[in-house]
């Protein structure tokens, strides 16, 4: 009975997300509309364009091998498993110990391998501008990120998600430094990594600017629609790691009753809308780097997230 | 027993070896040879096999060879059962592949008889039980290689690598000879049992590591030694350069594990902290320098320097984690190494193979004048593609696993005690970190520019697919790095039982867990299972592509790629290598290579083209190496002298000398 | 409860030394005067818990001081003082920013390491603060080394002297006259920058250090 309750929790968790992440990119487009006082498209919008693309023909280009059409699927996949192994409303997930903190990255890094890929097959400038900047931003967004996963793992004992929101739920953690440092590192990483400002810009298509948008310049239909949802479930995957990391209140476990459940359900969805509003407000306010000027934002957070595991080597108590 | 099996195979290859001299005026002189190679090897690689994993014990023989007093000894223990398993992976996948890549050999008579004679002497140093017969087999091993090196001497830059090859091996020979002579010690005794049983006083220990460090780190390519590898293996025909750099690199980390984790007793803490700070200096440049070139063979050369650092940094963590007494976090550091020396001859090879197969095919090594080649050689191109996923360590492949594993023996490390220690290591997690992300950037590139795009030149036209046995290698490389990464387990505990000879400690037992998991310290702290994360991806893109194909739509219409209105089917326009890599280059290189950019712009009423200057600067090269070759060079011509002496001036140095002598004694007695 | 002083006590310095790091990240001279504001806001937090948890009603002077002065006062004055001088506004540094960031962390894992040496018997909490002002100190003094402008090294000096007072009041028992005294020679030193940075500009056009460097008396 047990497993089967696990197993229908997990299952909650996958549908959740695949649900959810559309609905998220539509809040932060409405929010980022109302704050510049426009009435901006429904929260529903992303929705409708993700149906209307997938039941779209495929415009392929004609030099485009079977890696162009292959890639969409194993990228969805890749990102689409990484974000079913994050608790977002519950911890000691059925299949959560299959792969830990360092696996999920792992994952989405594999899609990004296969993106940029794609970006160069089709063997026009584009593609080439989008992959060429997108691994110079990853080059320096991962080791970053596998360096707040170190602070973290060393302040929680473990590398394993679930463990360490569970460590971050229980009262004694207290405010450490190490933890706001690791903070920090982790929204400039999410937002290089989700390609939003101030390292990308996600609604423009001029060549100068583009990173992401570039590479997926030649993709249509029901690729395109793919590859928008695995962005979407990318951004979803990190603010529910932020949520679950540092904004603990009201994790269930996966033992816990229905009641705890749905309380945990409700906190999550309001978790995921806060965090959406707040993208919203701070891509308004900021303008976007030039794209030399990004090598250093980021090396400031592998900077922080290396004081964050160096704090905790040096001494238990940071 | 398994040591007569091996010295056997041995017998076999020395045998093939003659016999290609005589042979190799026949037609089928390649196939002869290459077959032969691959049956003795899979036979010695079987042997191994067994050995490893039914732990069977030491077995030891001594033959009447080599000098009177000592006979050459020959052991194999769990660590060179491990070892021999790699060599004889690689050597039989290798001959297997130079079934079909060999009949485009243009001089056969220079690789035939050499090849079998390296494949012996890589097996012989790993069964190597005394110095002498190590140095022995150690220099044929070279000697070996540097003849298939210099097989295709009358092309450009083969006879520079071939000569500077020579020199850093004879270097890293003379080290390993003072090393060896310092652990014999004055009584001169040259078996390994000897020395496994003496004592060292710390500071020779520490001065043979250093020793150990700069021989056998010569072969294996730590920086700054690394200066022949992406000289020398590029130039040997693509099985050798395969061999070289997966197999022959990791003989030297055979090297430096026997010394300095079996010979000499437990290492001070500081040695482990020279052994991490080289390493990660490795890493971090190697892969930098293998990112700006735009030669594929080159490439992945350099890249092998990287993965050297990668194996060095998890020996070094096991170093630091024994002087303190803590065997099994020592295990795990060392099973993440030895992993990582598995994992790395199995896609190294494999990638060498690909670009052998490039090659071929096209006749360029040259990557800005490749591009589209997955539509020419799609099975080649689908096996160089699983080698570049493996190698950028993502999941579900097993470069992913030996990462993983290194990263959680550097999670285990804050309990060390010593100040050094505690900051040089999250600073190697992060250059590791760094090197890994810049890794996966470098086979974006190599991939991406050879095989993907438009063909940048003609000769991309008349390429076809690869051979059977080509193919057959590669994709046999492919399916093992497959299955080594959704069922790491097995390897694992393959390898306990060497990390018990030598660190005392060995991983918790992987063979019982849930779905084939694997649990480096305890199940609450980490696990990963990579079958469960291949089934999920497999899983979830199948249902993804059936329920669109079913319920949306799965229309396709082929149509001109996106041109903004400028139709232009030149494909110059599209990204080159040197272009892919120029953020990073801006990011990096300006620092590491002071790389600079010149643009002369022509102009407005001049016709001519515009130029875009790039210049690297190794600087490696230009501020260790090419000094001391000068006061060599100088040194030698003062020297010369010497030639053209009178009669008068020789007599008056010889009585000089008498003279000398005499005082000498004299005085001293 | 103690843990909770502890851990904001800790926050907040290490919160310095990062205001410290977005110093050596600004590239405009402006925006580096509003993040040395924020590091003298931080420092005045990071005081004001210090009184509250030592009970040290003098701190608290120390506190207002820090926001009134350095936080408001002297950032004000600079920016019209670039306004006036009509400085290039724009940081040129001596290395790249991000080779001075990872100095910077260098400096940081030094004074960890020589801190929480020399330091064996006093008190952690005293121990980790002093440790993060000797690292905010060596910060201060990267900015002044690797900083062309004449305005990033006042800067670079303030943050140093920011430093100093965080260490000076983590050790319990810092008297207020001391801390008055160091305030006014700084704010001396301040005035008697300013008027040489307004000399200068009028004499030679710019204050630029390494044009500068031309007029100095003798010649190697």
């Amino acid at each position: 009975m047990a497993l089967i309750d696990a197993f229908a929790l997990q299952l909650l968790q996958m549908l959740l997300v695949l649900v959810l992440a559309p609905g998220l990119i539509g809040l932060v487009r409405k929010v980022k509309a109302r704050l510049l006082r426009r009435r901006g498209p429904s929260i529903a919008q992303p929705y409708r364009d993700l149906a209307r693309l997938l039941r779209k023909e495929v415009v392929l280009a004609n030099n485009a091998s079977w890696l162009f059409r292959v890639s969409p699927y194993l990228i969805f996949a890749a990102t689409w498993v990484a974000a079913a192994l994050v608790p977002t409303f519950a911890t000691g997930l059925l299949f959560g110990w299959s792969g830990d903190l360092i696996a999920i990255i792992a994952l989405l890094a594999s899609a990004r391998f296969f993106l940029a890929l794609a970006g160069m097959d089709v063997g026009t400038g584009f593609g080439g501008i989008g992959s060429s900047r997108e691994v110079m931003i990853a080059s320096l967004a991962e080791p970053a990120m596998l360096m707040i996963v170190f602070s973290l793992a060393l302040i929680a004992g473990s590398t394993a998600l679930s463990t360490i929101a569970e460590f971050m739920a229980a009262p004694g953690v207290g405010l450490r430094v190490s933890l706001g440092l690791a903070l920090i590192a982790l929204v400039i990483v999410a937002l290089a990594e989700n390609a939003r400002m101030p390292v990308d810009n996600p609604a423009t298509h001029l060549e100068l600017t583009m990173v992401h948008e570039a590479m997926i310049l030649e993709y249509s239909g029901r690729h395109l629609a793919l590859i928008e949802l695995a962005a979407a479930l990318k951004l979803l995957l990190y603010i529910s790691l932020i949520a679950c990391l540092f904004v603990p209140a009201g994790l269930a476990t996966s033992t816990g009753d229905a009641a705890a459940l749905l309380v945990a359900l409700y906190a999550y969805l309001i978790k995921l809308a806060v965090g959406g509003a707040l993208l919203g407000v701070f891509e308004v306010s900021i303008a976007k780097m030039r794209v030399f000027r990004v090598p250093e934002f980021l090396g400031a957070a592998l900077m922080l997230g290396l004081l964050a595991t160096l704090l905790r080597f040096v001494s238990a108590s940071f | 027993m398994f040591v007569l099996i091996e010295l056997a195979c041995v017998a076999g290859f020395l045998a093939v070896s003659v016999a290609a001299v005589a042979l190799v005026r026949w037609r089928a002189a390649t196939a002869i040879v290459y077959g032969v190679c691959l049956s003795v090897s899979t036979v010695a690689f079987a042997a191994a096999l067994f050995d490893l994993l039914a732990q069977a014990p030491v077995s030891a023989l001594v033959l009447p060879l080599g000098l009177p007093w000592i006979g050459m000894h020959f052991r194999i223990d769990a660590l060179a059962a491990f070892f021999l398993v790699v060599v004889n992976l690689g050597g039989a996948l290798a001959s297997l592949y130079a079934l079909g890549y060999g009949r485009h050999e243009a001089a056969p008579h220079r690789v035939l008889p050499f090849y079998p004679a390296f494949l012996a002497g890589m097996n012989l140093v790993v069964v190597a039980d005394d110095a002498f017969a190590f140095l022995l087999c150690w220099e044929l091993m070279s000697l070996a290689s540097w003849a298939l090196v210099m097989s295709h001497h009358r092309e450009a830059d083969n006879a520079r690598a071939g000569y500077i090859y020579l020199v850093m091996a004879s270097f890293g020979t003379l080290m390993l000879l003072l090393a060896f002579g310092l652990l014999a010690g004055p009584d001169g005794a040259y078996g390994f049992a000897a020395m496994r049983s003496a004592s060292h006083p710390p500071a020779m220990a520490a001065l043979v590591l250093a020793l150990a460090l700069l021989g056998a780190g010569s072969k294996a390519g730590l920086v700054p030694l690394h200066v022949w590898l992406p000289l020398a293996h590029p130039a040997a025909p693509s099985h050798v350069s395969g061999l070289m750099s997966g197999i022959m690199t990791k003989v030297a980390v055979y090297a430096f594990v026997r010394i300095v984790f079996d010979l000499l007793d437990a290492p001070s803490w500081w040695s482990s902290m020279i052994v991490l700070a080289i390493a990660a200096a490795t890493a971090f440049i190697g892969v930098l320098y293998a990112l700006m070139q735009h030669d594929l063979k080159r490439l992945l050369a350099y890249h092998t320097v990287e993965n050297i650092g990668i194996i060095f940094i998890g020996l070094g963590l096991a170093l630091g984690f024994r002087a303190n007494g803590m065997a099994g976090a020592a295990a795990l550091a060392l099973t993440a190494a030895l992993f990582h020396v598995f994992n790395h001859s199995l896609f190294k090879s494999l990638l060498f193979f690909g670009s052998g197969a490039v090659l071929t095919a096209t006749g360029e090594r040259d990557m800005e004048k490749l591009g589209g080649l997955i539509h020419r050689m799609p099975l080649a191109s689908f096996a160089f593609l699983v080698g570049c996923v493996a190698i950028s360590a993502l999941p579900p492949l097993n470069g992913f696993v030996s990462e993983w594993l290194t990263f959680q023996a550097i999670l285990l490390s804050p309990v060390l005690p010593q100040w050094g220690l505690k900051i040089l290591i999250p600073a190697t997690g992060a250059v590791l970190a760094l090197s890994a992300a810049l890794a996966a950037a470098c086979f974006v590139k190599a991939f991406g520019v050879t095989f993907l795009g438009r063909p940048r030149s003609p000769s991309v036209g008349e390429a076809k697919e690869t051979d059977r046995w080509s193919l057959a290698a590669m994709f046999a490389l492919a399916a093992l790095c497959f299955l080594v990464g959704i069922l790491p387990g097995f390897v694992i505990d393959a390898l306990a039982s060497v990390t018990q000879g030598l660190v005392g400690g060995r991983m918790p037992l992987q063979a019982g867990t849930a779905w084939f998991a694997i649990v480096p310290v305890s199940e609450s702290r980490s696990s990963y299972d990579g079958l469960l994360v291949f089934a999920f991806i497999a899983f979830a893109s199948l249902l993804t592509a059936t329920a669109i194909h079913r319920l949306a739509s799965r229309a396709l219409r082929p149509g001109p790629a996106w041109d903004c209105g400028f139709p232009d089917a030149n494909p110059i326009t599209q990204y080159t290598a040197t272009s892919f890599a120029q953020p990073i280059r801006r990011v990096f290189g300006t620092v590491v290579f002071r790389a600079r950019e010149r643009v002369v712009m022509a102009a407005s009423s001049d016709l001519g083209p515009s130029s875009l200057t790039v210049t690297l600067q190794d600087l490696i090269w230009d501020y260790l190496y090419a000094p001391i070759a000068r006061a060599v060079g100088g040194a030698a011509d003062r020297l010369n002298i010497l030639q053209f002496l009178t009669i008068r001036r020789y007599l008056s140095v010889v009585f000089v000398l008498l003279v000398t002598l005499l005082l000498v004694i004299a005085i001293w007695l | 409860m103690a843990n909770l002083d502890f851990d904001v006590s800790h926050l907040l310095a290490g919160g310095l030394v990062v205001v410290s790091f977005m110093l050596l990240y600004q590239d405009r001279l402006y925006a580096l005067l509003n993040v040395y504001a924020l590091h003298a806001v931080t420092l005045a937090l990071a005081v004001a818990w210090q009184a509250y948890i030592q009970d040290a009603p003098h701190l608290y002077v120390t506190a207002t001081i820090a926001l009134g002065f350095k936080a408001i006062i002297i950032p004000v004055a600079l920016h019209r003082i670039i306004e006036r001088l009509g400085i290039h506004r724009e940081i040129e540094t001596v290395v790249g920013i991000g080779l001075t960031m990872l100095v910077g962390i260098g400096l940081v894992a030094l004074s960890m390491v020589v801190m929480l040496r020399i330091t064996g018997g006093a008190a952690p909490i005293a121990r980790e603060d002093l440790a993060f002002a000797l690292a905010v100190v060596l910060l201060g003094l990267l900015v002044m080394v690797t900083r062309r402008n004449a305005v990033g090294q006042v800067v670079g000096f303030m943050s140093l002297e920011n430093g100093l007072v965080l260490a000076a009041t983590g050790a319990k028992g810092m008297p207020l006259v001391v801390e008055i005294s160091v305030a006014f020679s700084i704010l001396i030193a301040f005035i008697v920058i300013g008027i040489f940075l307004f000399r200068i500009r009028e004499r030679f056009d710019t204050v630029d250090i390494m044009a500068l460097d031309q007029f100095r008396g003798e010649r190697r």
